[in-house]
């Protein structure tokens, strides 16, 4: 096991590890999110309060899971490179963070598109569920200019990695800011006690499109972290033996 | 065409999947992109240092 582990954390043996394994990430994520939006789109039922317009939790609840999971990918990545010392983890980290932006960017604005014929506002600044997450998007802002501002990659790496650490409170928040508060935001759909308060019809395709999310992340990361490690290791030998090679790429 | 109306909320709905896809697509180039100039870039310099000695 550890020594799975300690291979794992070889720079050449993720490099092609990940390699083998982006495809395999990348055809389940095809093949769930084009039957998750088919079936959301076309064959799920109309929502008898909000119409077609529920249809957008197809792609917001997606975003907005995958945004708090990135940046607990990045946050235990970096915390794991600060006290282990682990280069790898600091690179998934660093991979971790535009891609978190991304999908909490699309959680926003899918979210504030659903709100303008719902709630009949585009914003709400006084709800806590929307400005936690829009705090979480700046807070990845500045994780990367935090990294960009500072040339030297090992420096970087820590004072990134305890932003980080510090920001997962605010991950805290966004998770259970509609608990806590009082929120135009609904609470919990999926994670209810005595399970999920949907229609199968409308479950199904939602499941599958988390699904297919997660995995198209996981192959977005690992050809991140590849190329995050290739930069790292710019001038080790292993990777003038790899470019040099007839195999290359 | 009334199914792409969504019942006059298909403004809403399309434009969230739209732009759905135009980021997922974006990442993804982006991601090919990066890998493709940090992988050339190594390559170049290795082939300047390997043309000096």
């Amino acid at each position: 096991m550890w020594k799975f582990f300690h291979q794992l954390a070889s720079p050449p043996h993720f490099y092609r590890l990940a390699a083998i394994f982006s495809p395999w990430f990348l055809v389940p994520a095809i093949a769930l999110i084009a039957y998750g939006v088919y079936a959301g789109l076309f064959l799920a039922p109309m929502d008898y309060q909000q119409g077609d317009a529920f249809r957008i939790i197809y792609v917001h609840v997606p975003s907005a899971y995958l945004s708090m999971m990135a940046y607990m990918i990045l946050a235990i990545s970096g915390g794991i490179g600060l006290i282990w010392r682990m280069k790898l983890a600091h690179a998934v980290a660093a991979a971790a963070a535009p891609l978190g932006a991304a999908f909490t960017f699309l959680a926003l604005v899918t979210g504030s598109i659903w709100g303008r014929p719902m709630w009949g506002t585009w914003w709400e600044w006084g709800d806590p569920r929307l400005t936690s997450e829009l705090i979480l998007l700046f807070l990845y802002f500045g994780y990367m200019a935090l990294r960009g501002a500072i040339d030297d990659t090992a420096k970087a790496d820590k004072a990134s990695a305890v932003l980080a650490l510090v920001g997962i409170v605010n991950v805290v928040i966004v998770h259970f800011s509609v608990e806590w508060w009082s929120s135009l935001h609904q609470g919990r759909t999926l994670m209810k006690e005595g399970g999920p308060a949907m229609d199968p019809g409308m479950l199904y395709p939602l499941l599958a499109m988390i699904l297919g999310f997660t995995f198209l992340f996981g192959s977005l990361l690992l050809r991140r972290v590849r190329t995050e490690v290739l930069f790292r290791e710019r001038r080790t030998r292993w990777v003038r033996e790899m470019i040099m090679s007839p195999e290359g790429r | 065409m009334e199914k792409l109306a969504m019942g006059n909320y298909g403004i809403y709905v399309w434009s969230c999947f739209g732009m759905t896809l135009a980021v997922i697509l974006f990442s993804e180039w982006r991601a090919r992109l990066r890998h493709k100039r940090v992988y050339r870039d190594i390559e170049v310099r290795i082939k300047a240092l390997e043309e000096r000695q």
